[in-house]
């Protein structure tokens, strides 16, 4: 079912999802949300599975046409949404109607938002995701950004939600121009000194102008290795903080290579991961050192809180002689009542 | 190789299983071996195997089983490797045509050599290799085992686009261009095989842990074999390693 057609592409639109996992072992990148927490929000807002997939926003949004009505959400940075011109509430159910545009006036905090549309943009599954991996031309809309003149499609919503529905305040997080972030050492510590270790924990980072989907590089103090900067070659998580022979470390996110043979002083903990894919060229970060037992219990407190908080309503209640229905008509839902006499 | 494999955290959601500081046989046949396991008995939690040159990374879901708990359960396979059984690799056979429009770079590497371009594609062809990892693009095959005779530098200038299927040296490596792509390796062949196909499950012709060997073919058999493939008359030749002869 056509959904909506791009008026104007953005700087970098894509759709993704939470991710190609599972192919590592063949080469092929996981991709996926740069901010996956901002997708999942913006994904049960509208009443779908965490993992559908929806449109990656960069800095300058683009303009999209609806051609028929259907229920939306925008989570993540705020890049001033706006439909028809007027503001619209970001991480909030919102209806729209046929011939609707959504646009974006300009970026207030963070670096990415999220626009989850009730059915999931619908495109094909190529190796278990629609996530687009941007180098490799793969998954999502042709494999690549999008652009003017697309129509995309949404699936069927099976599902039902309130309009206005809105995230806790507690679930929404503060984007500002300082990022704390923090990890676990390895798997290479081992190939720094401890003064370089102290360094890396203790000076600030900036992003610098190359830091897209793929990673991150930073500019600060210097990390000197103890002799090699090279090792031979083994995995890159999500996260990696690889240190080449120049001593300044780069991110690896999303669309990150498999394997690679640099020296990874520490891998950022997954549930930080979603904040720094919000820093953009100029901010600052600073890392902290953890242990992955600390980062088990930030990750259960997270996952819990979002347990905790779940839009989505049951379809059918039945009692006595009277069914009750909810039904979804173009995005908007109906209470319905059967009573058999 | 290390007496013991080293267990390093990589993050909270992967962990790699180190066993040596070199690429050699041995230590990928403890990564197999670990990751044949750890396929036939799944561990609840383990989310991704990637085996690489020496390390097995583990990814996993740690609200379902804890870093400690995971290095515990890898510890005791690592524990039984040494009495493993491994199924003998399987060798994939890549027909590949040497020199000409397929190879331009042959020349130069029989030069470098001093060598015919006869006997740079005897050597070339006469080796079976491993494949230890899979990387850089998707279905790109890191292989070991290339003789010393041929070893050639990276072009000086890499080229911005290689067909895929093309085969070529770069140092003491030889690998097969899976998509069309940038690259500076010496290009000597090409192999109408698809090495990588998104529409696929199995996305690629080849994996960690099997061999490949390069087979010659001459100008009509590669177009032959192309069209064949494109038809899908054609599946690739694979033996096991023990029925090589």
């Amino acid at each position: 079912m056509q959904i909506l057609e791009v008026i104007e592409s953005g700087l970098l639109t894509t759709v993704q999802d939470l991710g190609r996992w599972g192919y590592q072992k063949f080469g092929v990148p996981v991709a996926g949300a740069m901010d996956g927490y901002s997708l999942r929000l913006a994904n049960r807002l509208v009443g779908n599975q965490d993992n559908a997939a929806g449109l990656e926003v960069t800095m300058m949004g683009p303009t999209l046409a609806f051609c028929r009505s259907a229920c939306v959400a925008v989570t993540g940075g705020d890049l001033s949404p706006q439909i028809n011109g007027q503001d619209i509430a970001m991480w909030e159910t919102v209806a729209v109607e046929a011939g609707d545009i959504l646009s974006f006036a300009g970026l207030e905090s963070g670096c990415r938002a999220y626009i989850a549309i009730a059915g999931g943009i619908e495109v094909p599954v190529v190796m278990g995701s629609r996530a687009t991996y941007l180098r490799g031309k793969l998954g999502g809309f042709q494999g690549r950004q999008l652009r003017k003149g697309d129509c995309l499609e949404v699936g069927r919503s099976n599902s039902e939600v309130t309009i206005g529905s809105r995230v806790p305040a507690g679930l929404i997080p503060e984007y500002g121009e300082d990022y704390r972030v923090r990890v676990v050492l390895g798997p290479q510590d081992d190939y720094f000194t401890v003064e370089s270790i102290a360094a890396f924990l203790a000076a600030p980072y900036i992003v610098t102008l190359e830091a897209d989907r793929m990673g991150y590089r930073l500019e600060g103090a210097k990390i000197p290795h103890k002799a090699a900067a090279d090792i031979i070659s083994d995995g890159i998580s999500l996260g990696s903080i690889q240190v080449p022979g120049h001593g300044r470390p780069i991110v690896m996110l999303a669309d990150r290579q498999t394997t690679g043979g640099y020296t990874k002083i520490a891998t950022v903990i997954s549930s930080d991961i979603p904040m720094l894919a919000q820093a953009k060229p100029g901010d600052r970060v600073r890392f902290s050192q953890i242990t992955v037992a600390e980062a088990n219990s930030i990750l259960r407190t997270m996952e819990e809180k979002l347990a905790a908080w779940n839009p989505i309503r049951p379809i059918v209640v039945q009692s006595g002689d009277c069914r009750s229905f909810q039904v979804k008509v173009n995005g908007c839902v109906y209470q319905i009542e059967v009573r058999e006499s | 190789m290390y007496q013991q494999a080293r267990y390093l955290p990589a993050g909270d959601k992967s962990l790699v299983v180190e066993f040596g500081n070199e690429i050699s046989e041995a230590v990928n046949g403890k990564i197999r071996g670990m990751m044949v396991v750890l396929e036939e008995n799944p561990v609840e939690g383990i989310t991704e195997l990637v085996p690489t040159y020496r390390s097995l990374a583990v990814y996993y879901e740690p609200l379902v089983i804890s870093y400690d708990d995971l290095c515990l359960a890898l510890g005791s396979i690592e524990e039984k490797l040494g009495m493993l059984v491994l199924p003998n690799p399987k060798i994939v056979e890549i027909p590949t045509a040497y020199g000409a429009e397929f190879g331009p770079d042959i020349e130069f590497v029989a030069r470098h050599n001093q060598l015919s371009v006869e006997e740079v594609i005897a050597i070339h062809t006469e080796t079976e290799y491993l494949i230890y990892m899979l990387g850089f693009t998707p279905g790109f095959t890191y292989l070991g085992g290339m003789s010393e005779k041929i070893v050639t530098p990276r072009l000086k200038i890499p080229r911005t686009t290689i067909p895929k299927g093309s085969v070529g040296i770069a140092g003491a490596q030889t690998g097969i261009y899976p998509i069309d792509s940038p690259g500076g390796w010496q290009l000597i062949g090409r192999t109408p095989l698809l090495l990588y196909d998104p529409s696929q499950d199995i996305p690629v012709l080849l994996q960690a842990g099997d061999y490949v060997r390069f087979v010659p073919i001459n100008a009509s058999q590669y177009h032959l074999l192309e069209s064949q493939i494109r038809s899908g008359e054609y599946r690739p030749v694979t033996y096991e390693m023990d029925r090589r002869g």
